[in-house]
């Protein structure tokens, strides 16, 4: 079936050259930053990870996110969304590429990389990371294909394949959780230090994804067609709007216990991210753009008339979608090192290569995604 | 013989699940062992007694350890490498505000890696590259780090460096008997481990002029015991629980006030 991923119209050959392109440079830059070190970028040794770390982060709840089409298909027996399961799936399984890249992008010596499987410790939340990301990446791409297969030979899926499924739904949840754990068990860094975390971290990726894979089913619609009823449209905004609501909700909850009680540990991260700290405030424009377009998408979102308007929907998940990218994809992992240790305070801010080598590794994530795409429509075009 | 007869996939399958035991049994196994292995007869630890120490004395303290372990001296502001530096009271114990005192600021402390009881840079460290040793040094093995520096989010203390740039570049001598570090690992104060094995102090403490007591905290009879026992003492963030075994001695507050 992959063949299919080959041919396409000039649009499509335009939109790989132009991927390619920015994976040429990533690549180039990453080359630059393997030979001088990861002094090239941004960091330091008190803001000691930066967008890599950031974006796997975010992105890891992208990959949660293709539950929020299987539990309603699978257990509410919701049919409108039989064509965005595989979708979610294919999505679940570039956004899995993608934080396995940026992890590997951030590391000092990544040649060693396999080290974490010759000498795996379970103590390390780390190393359960790796476990349940990889687990994952192979349930979705199992069941994505499977299931594909069986639309093109026009037959319902093996009894096996379901079971999978179903097994990508506890799993989906466990990936974003252990993410969560790397951040919410380690003392002294007061921002982190939240039992709350991995409910937040799942709220937002609940409203980030879903709202990621409605925008890229509406264009597919319009550019490709994509064959999709607008219930299973409007069904998924409102999936996004109550887990954007929920995500706010707990935000507002850290605000709340760091404002009420006044203790320096819990308010100081979140004065610096929306007022800054000792003069230092790189990242306010981005938190007072977060909660800005937070309340624009939610008022969006939830709406009912403009909820249906196809007009307005796109720009309600965007503003949700962005909202949720800065303050997961840059403020939640950034702010996590301020103060440091000794109380001071450091701004970050990426370098040029840094970007560089981003932008390639999300173009990687955006070529898997093409490619299975395509072959998606391909197959429904060729059966219809 | 009733023919209770093994298939082909059944021994196949069963084979498979014996080998992934085998293959999984050492990470297990590891996770049940206590850290540090059982039996603690040593505990290393250091007593510093930073009234006698002046901005000066602490320099030297600093330069010994750096020279002694080929520590590069990248000037770089946020890619420097320390092992043990001197940090003003207030950066040392923010949780203990001074506000009315002189100058908290005037006030330097040695700050090095605490060797921590429950280190939570060990913790979370993926590879095993830093691991406690059954004598308590927080021990770091430059060639299994992968550069990941969870380590370094994990350390409440700032105790640990990430070589950002080729460190080689900055030694002007490299001593021979200390290895370099590659670029991309992270390293840390190993208490002078390569000097513990031939009886010798570690370096600062040599430097310290007496400043700085190092010895056996699980020996009641120790030189650094004895001084804990008959003064008042703190340790870095002790609330967090990682149970550092660098204590700062606060001798002489009482004759000052």
């Amino acid at each position: 079936m992959l063949e299919k991923a080959l041919r396409g119209g000039k649009v499509y050959y335009a939109w790989l050259a132009l991927l390619l392109a920015v994976i040429a440079a990533g690549v180039l830059a990453w080359l630059y930053q393997l030979r001088h070190g990861l002094g090239v970028t941004g960091m330091t040794r008190d803001v000691s990870w930066g967008l890599y770390i950031a974006q796997f982060t975010f992105m890891v709840g992208v990959a949660a996110s293709a539950v929020m089409v299987a539990v309603p298909y699978y257990f509410h027996n919701h049919k409108v969304f039989k064509p965005v399961v595989i979708l979610g799936e294919f999505l679940a399984v570039s956004a899995v590429v993608v934080c396995m890249l940026f992890i590997f992008v951030d590391l000092g010596q990544p040649a060693r990389v396999l080290n974490v499987l010759l000498h795996p410790s379970p103590h390390s939340v780390m190393f359960w990371d790796m476990c349940v990301l990889a687990g994952y990446l192979l349930l979705n791409i199992t069941i994505g294909w499977t299931m594909l297969s069986a639309e093109k030979k026009g037959v319902s899926p093996p009894r096996w394949a379901h079971g999978l499924s179903i097994a990508a739904i506890p799993w989906a949840v466990s990936i974003h959780t252990v993410t969560a754990f790397l951040y919410a068990g380690l003392p002294g860094r007061h921002y982190w230090l939240s039992a709350i975390m991995a409910a937040r971290f799942l709220a937002s990726a609940f409203a980030a994804g879903p709202a990621l894979l409605i925008l890229i089913c509406l264009l597919l619609r319009r550019r490709a067609g994509l064959r999709l009823e607008d219930g299973a449209v409007t069904s998924l905004a409102k999936v996004v709007a109550y887990a954007m609501a929920a995500n706010v909700f707990f935000f507002l909850l850290e605000v709340f216990t760091a404002t009420y009680s006044g203790v320096p540990a819990h308010a100081e991260s979140l004065s610096y991210l929306f007022f800054g700290l000792e003069g230092l405030h790189a990242l306010t424009p981005f938190m007072w753009a977060a909660a800005f377009l937070a309340f624009a998408g939610l008022t969006l979102l939830i709406t009912p008339r403009w909820r249906r308007s196809l007009t307005l929907l796109p720009w309600g998940l965007a503003a949700v979608f962005l909202a949720c990218w800065l303050d997961k994809g840059v403020g939640l992992v950034l702010a996590g090192f301020v103060p440091s240790p000794f109380g001071e305070v450091h701004d970050y801010s990426p370098t040029g290569i840094e970007i560089l080598i981003l932008l390639g590794v999300y173009a990687i994530g955006a070529l898997v995604l093409t490619a299975l795409y395509k072959v998606v429509i391909a197959v429904r075009h060729e059966e219809a | 013989m009733s023919g209770k007869k093994i298939s082909r996939r059944r021994f196949l399958g069963l084979g498979g699940a014996i080998l992934a035991g085998t293959a999984l049994l050492p990470a297990f196994g590891a996770a049940l062992l206590p850290p540090g292995g059982g039996g603690q007869s040593v505990r290393y630890g250091m007593v510093v007694d930073w009234r006698r120490l002046t901005a000066e004395d602490i320099a030297r303290m600093s330069r010994a350890c750096h020279e002694g372990h080929n520590v590069p001296a990248v000037t770089e502001p946020g890619h420097e490498v320390k092992w043990l530096w001197g940090e003003s009271f207030d950066r040392v114990f923010p949780e203990w505000e001074a506000p009315y005192a002189e100058d908290p600021r005037a006030l330097s402390l040695p700050v090095l890696c605490n060797h921590c009881e429950s280190p939570p840079c060990c913790r979370v460290c993926p590879t095993e590259a830093t691991f406690k040793r059954a004598d308590g040094v927080v021990m770091m093995d430059y060639h299994r780090c992968i550069g990941c520096r969870f380590c370094m989010a994990a350390c409440p203390y700032g105790a640990r460096s990430f070589n950002f740039t080729d460190p080689r570049r900055y030694l002007d001598e490299i001593r021979g008997d200390y290895p370099t570090r590659a670029l991309g690992v992270v390293e840390k104060c190993d208490f002078c481990e390569e000097r513990l094995r031939l009886g010798l102090e570690p370096l600062c403490a040599e430097a310290s002029g007496g400043a700085v007591v190092f010895g056996d905290l699980a020996d009641p009879d120790s030189a650094p015991r004895r001084l804990l026992a008959a003064n008042f003492s703190l340790r870095r963030k002790a609330e967090l629980g990682t149970g550092p075994n660098v204590h700062y001695l606060w001798r002489g507050v009482e004759a000052d006030a």
